[in-house]
């Protein structure tokens, strides 16, 4: 068995890497770039901690060869604050909001509540459960969740939807 | 849990994906989106030698419409974009609902409509409504191309009429008649994003109050999508009052054919189908009126 060498642009960084064609976009991530923040739970597609987005759509990275994402553009949620000093406006809304109990839920949460404002930037509670529905939580009760993506959605919206520094002047 | 080793292949063109088919025999899989593939594969359920991804061949993700042709649904194309498709949503609303239903929004941002008939599971959401609608379904080989209707494609669970070198290309929906409605009903234990219990898609033509063709298959309740024929002769010829529809939802369960297992019992099943067949038809029957008035 071969292994194929592939292009990956994650947050904007540029990569190219051989791997092995059963290895999961999970794993290169984590295991070969060290980008630890994009979690694995069930591996088959049900809690949705695993979520990143590919070329701006939201996907399970533990379903995802990294084979077939060569060439493709990967945000994770450490893409979110690229600086890592400053939060983006979902971030800060998760702690304020106390969305965030034992945290592993979160990132996967994040880049589901990101592409629910990309495509809808003032969802009603309806629209950000069914945005969130991909996404398992065992702590929050969901209720501080759905505050916090609202919360975000107010913050964005004040902010021109730009990622990042959503800090109040 | 990590996956069987394979080997994996990434074909341009179409022919190039069905010469490795032919050559490299069973132990090769055709990969959409993966979503059903990679989780069986994960599950230790299937360990293909070969894994043939479909995403870049050139145009088979286009989603295409007019009212000659009818609605084309291309191989790779996401069930999130044709859920959310201008022409999907106006000209077959029940099609575009099924794959808004199906999964979750990740699972929709990678699975195709394709993948979920070529799967072949009896609770399949996408087949119901499109074998209702009288699609079909385009398939290549090595001895050329043949159009199949959706009502012969289905085996058993997991089972299809595709020959192992073949892939499906196309879904073909023909352009709804003057006067059609369609809907689908479904019901599943985790809210609506969990595989469905039980499923139902309806496609009824009327003139005036009196329905002129029929169409009901019934999912998750049989070994494949099942077409509710007596049920279907019960509508035709006869005026939609409340009190048919009552009686099709009976019918319909009475044809059915449930099995228990996790995510629901037979007899649930079984009552479940009686009341979204009802709820099926009055919807469809509520746009079939609306579209005969419309155009
Ligand atoms: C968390 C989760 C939730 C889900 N929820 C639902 C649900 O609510 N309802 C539902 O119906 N399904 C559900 N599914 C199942 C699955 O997502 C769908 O069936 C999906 O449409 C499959 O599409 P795919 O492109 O990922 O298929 P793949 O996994 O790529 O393929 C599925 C099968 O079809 C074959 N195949 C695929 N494309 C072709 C082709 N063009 N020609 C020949 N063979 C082909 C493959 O070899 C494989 O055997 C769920 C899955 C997950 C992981
Ligand atoms: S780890 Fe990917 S969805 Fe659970
Ligand atoms: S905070 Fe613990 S799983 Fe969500």
């Amino acid at each position: 068995m071969m292994k194929h060498s592939i292009t990956l642009t994650v947050n904007g960084d540029r990569y190219t890497l051989a791997v092995f064609p059963w290895r999961t976009l999970n794993e290169v991530l984590r295991e070969d770039l060290n980008l630890t923040g994009t979690k694995r739970g069930c591996g088959t597609g049900d809690c949705g901690a695993c979520t990143v987005m590919v070329d701006g759509r939201t996907v399970s990275s533990c379903l995802t060869l990294a084979v077939d994402v060569d060439g493709k553009e990967i945000l994770t949620v450490e893409g979110l604050a690229p600086d890592g000093e400053r939060l983006h406006p979902i971030q800060e809304a998760f702690i304020e909001k106390g969305a965030i109990q034992c945290g592993f839920c979160t990132p996967g949460m994040e880049m589901s509540a990101l592409y629910l404002l990309s495509n809808h930037p003032r969802p009603g509670e309806r629209e950000i459960r069914h945005g969130l529905s991909g996404n398992l939580c065992r702590c929050t009760g969901y209720n501080k969740i759905v505050e916090a993506v609202a919360e975000a959605s107010r913050r964005m919206e004040k902010n021109n939807g730009a990622p990042g520094g959503g800090r109040k002047p | 849990m990590t996956f069987p080793k394979f080997e994996y292949l990434a074909p341009q063109t179409l022919d190039e994906a069905i010469s490795i088919l032919e050559e490299k025999g069973p132990e090769v899989r055709v990969m959409a989106g993966g979503t059903d593939l990679l989780v069986k594969m994960r599950q230790g359920l299937l360990k293909p030698r070969t894994v043939v991804s479909l995403k870049r061949i050139q145009g088979l993700d286009k989603i295409s419409f007019d009212r000659k042709d009818g609605l084309r649904i291309g191989a790779t194309a996401l069930l999130a974009d044709v859920a959310s498709h201008p022409s999907v949503r106006s000209h077959y609303p029940a099609v575009a609902y099924a794959a808004s239903e199906t999964a979750n929004v990740q699972i929709r941002n990678m699975g195709t409509v394709a993948g979920n008939l070529c799967n072949a599971a009896p609770s399949a959401d996408n087949a119901p409504v499109l074998t209702a609608m009288g699609a079909c379904v385009v398939l290549a080989g090595p001895r050329g191309e043949r159009c199949l209707p959706l009502d012969a494609f289905f085996l058993g669970p997991g089972l299809t009429a595709m020959e192992p070198s073949e892939i499906l290309t196309e879904i073909r929906v023909p352009f709804p008649r003057r006067g059609t409605g369609t809907s689908y009903q479904h019901l599943s234990a985790r809210g609506k994003v969990d595989i469905s219990a039980v499923g139902v898609g309806v496609m009824l033509r009327v003139e005036g109050k009196t329905c002129r063709e029929a169409g009901i298959i019934l999912g998750a309740v049989a070994p494949t999508p099942l077409r509710a024929r007596r049920t279907e002769k019960l509508l035709v010829g006869k005026s939609l009052t409340a009190d048919l529809l009552e009686r099709a939802g009976r019918s319909a369960a009475a044809e059915s054919a449930p099995i228990s297992d996790v995510r629901a019992t037979a007899s649930y099943r079984r009552k479940m189908v009686a009341v979204l067949t009802r709820r099926a038809l009055s919807e469809a029957y509520e746009r079939a009126r609306r579209n005969a008035k419309k155009r």
